[in-house]
């Protein structure tokens, strides 16, 4: 049995992943003020993407991690025109955006069904055990040991939570978003070209959940068509924790997910780690569901 | 030729007719007023010239190129700028940054000229820069809505009710900024429903009724038409 440090541990590395999948939901959210329940999808495939790269074309990891960035950021930004935009070309009520988004998730499990049988055999891979060095990073002090890999996870996604800050807060490209999030027709009186802000938002979210997708795969290993469902209901508590829209929302809800999930093995193993989620997530609904850093809904973009 | 020609305009939404038929023309450095009661269709118009909304017949000309049609970002960046009905603030931003965030557009570089200029127009913004927009009151909201206009380097500028719901003493205020923009050179197409304040700063004024223009005259002539005094002055 571990310590609970060594669990704190762990459950940073995986809050790490979270929070990069809460991340890219949580800015489409705002931008299409609908939930993009195919992010999910977009997780997966880059997981998918990650493992086809490393084990067909033979490529080192941080090739095959920045494929799988690009090629989830691509099939999120395709989403967009083909899920979304049509939709919203009508007026159609959000609600049909969000049935479309759940058709679209789907599709592209189902794709990723027949790419998976026609490249492997069957609907699952696996990155290699040895792809970065085994030998936990040990500190006999506090008697935990880290694996390299969740280290790098940890600070690749601490960087790329930087990226998003600074690209949402302090570039022209990101007021541009902030002022789409808030309201399409003013921005477009703005002289923004939502559109093309749109697309930009999409592909940021599908590389951020692409990020996430491909890291959960080479932590767990093992990547099926599925694995998007073991985060779904954790993005989606994530973001709602945090507070709809938010950035520092949707990362300090993925920590604080991954922190209960470790906690609840701890105390009462792992089969109930989805129920308390759950729970979590309508106690968030029932008690304060602007969630913990958003504004009420008057204010919020 | 004339900066802004509107030639047999035509705007639906759905089955109801909302403009039928609108034609009028701007020339450099005019004030235009449209005025007309609840439901005439200023907005429509407005909204139409800007790109929000698509004609369904008729022609725009804006400095000589054919715009209808065109999405409003397009129209924006070609120098005809909305300042829409009921004030819309980015409430999220802080006010420096909802005057800033149109500054893109301008195609000279005296962003930061401009900012410091609108920042000593509107001492009570300048107090108020890091503070988010959507605590502002009215009219100080009104006051950054016209600032941020200004910062897109307009070379139309349309305004939409811009002392609607405003106290008196704010009402004389807006109307001392439109004449200062006036008097910048900067040609104004003002949509008012107070009419009596409207025929003291345009030079030239259109009288809408249920989606057509009825009357035009310059403001001097207007004020003495009967007919105006006991419809919109009385
Ligand atoms: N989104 C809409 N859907 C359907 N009809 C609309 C819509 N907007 C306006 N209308 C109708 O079009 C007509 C013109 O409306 P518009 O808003 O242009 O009037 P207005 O002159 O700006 O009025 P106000 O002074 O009240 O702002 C009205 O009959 C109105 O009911
Ligand atoms: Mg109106």
């Amino acid at each position: 049995m571990d310590t609970l440090l060594q669990q704190v541990v762990n459950a940073i590395s995986l809050g790490a992943i979270y929070s990069l999948f809460a991340l890219g939901y949580s800015l489409v959210f705002s931008i299409l003020g609908v939930l993009n329940l195919a992010h999910s999808a977009i997780f997966m495939s880059g997981a998918f993407f990650g493992v086809l790269a490393v084990n067909q074309l033979g490529t080192p990891l941080w090739l095959a991690f920045i494929l799988a960035m690009v090629g989830a950021g691509l099939l999120s930004v395709t989403l967009e025109f083909v899920a979304f935009r049509p939709l919203r070309r009508r007026n159609a009520p959000r609600i049909a955006q969000l049935i479309s988004s759940i058709g679209a998730a789907i599709l592209i499990v189902n794709i990723g069904q027949l790419i998976f049988l026609q490249q492997f055999g069957r609907t699952e891979a696996y990155f290699p055990r040895e792809l970065v060095s085994l030998d936990p990073i040990i500190i006999e002090s506090l008697s935990i040991r880290i694996a390299p890999i969740r280290m790098i996870i940890v600070v690749v996604s601490l960087l790329l939570t930087i990226l998003m800050q600074y690209l949402v807060g302090r570039t022209q490209i990101g007021q541009h978003m902030r002022a789409v999030a808030f309201n399409q027709q003013t921005a477009a009186l703005l002289g923004i070209n939502v559109s093309r802000i749109f697309v930009f938002a999409f592909f940021l979210a599908g590389v951020f959940g692409g990020a996430a997708g491909m890291f959960y795969g080479v932590v767990f290993l093992n990547v099926t068509p599925f694995i998007g469902e073991d985060v779904a209901l954790i993005g989606l508590t994530a973001i709602v924790l945090g507070g709809m829209g938010s950035i520092q929302g949707a990362v300090l809800g993925g920590y604080l997910v991954a922190g209960l999930q470790v906690i609840s093995v701890v105390l009462g193993g792992s089969s109930y780690r989805n129920a308390v989620v759950f729970l979590l997530l309508f106690a968030i609904l029932l008690v304060r569901p602007q969630g913990l850093l958003g504004q009420s809904e008057s204010t919020r973009a | 030729m004339a900066l802004l020609e509107v030639d047999n305009l035509h705007t639906s939404y759905g089955a109801i007719k909302a403009l039928r038929g609108v034609s009028f023309q701007l020339s450099e450095g005019q004030v235009i007023s449209l005025i007309g009661a609840n439901g005439a269709g200023k907005t429509t118009i407005l909204n139409t010239l800007s790109g929000l909304l698509r004609p369904t017949g008729g022609r725009i000309m804006f400095k000589g190129q054919d715009i209808t049609g065109w999405r409003a970002d397009r129209v924006a960046k070609l120098g005809l700028v909305q300042v829409p009905e009921g004030r819309q603030v980015i409430a999220t931003m802080s006010v420096q940054e909802n005057l800033s965030v149109g500054a893109h557009l301008r195609r000279d570089d005296l962003a930061d000229t401009e900012l410091e200029r609108i920042f000593s127009r509107f001492p009570r913004l300048s107090e108020r820069r890091m503070q988010k927009a959507g605590l502002l009151s009215g009219g100080e909201q009104q006051m950054l809505v016209v600032g941020r206009a200004l910062m897109m380097q307009p070379e139309l500028l349309m305004l939409d009710e811009p002392s609607m719901g405003l106290a008196p003493l704010l009402v004389n205020e807006v109307f001392g900024i439109i004449a200062d923009i006036k008097a910048l050179g900067i040609p104004i197409l003002l949509v008012e429903q107070n009419a009596r304040k409207a025929l003291q700063v345009a030079d030239y004024v259109y009288v809408l009724e249920r989606g057509l223009i009825v009357k035009a005259g310059s403001a001097n002539d207007l004020r003495k038409d009967p007919q105006i005094l006991s419809a919109y002055l009385g």
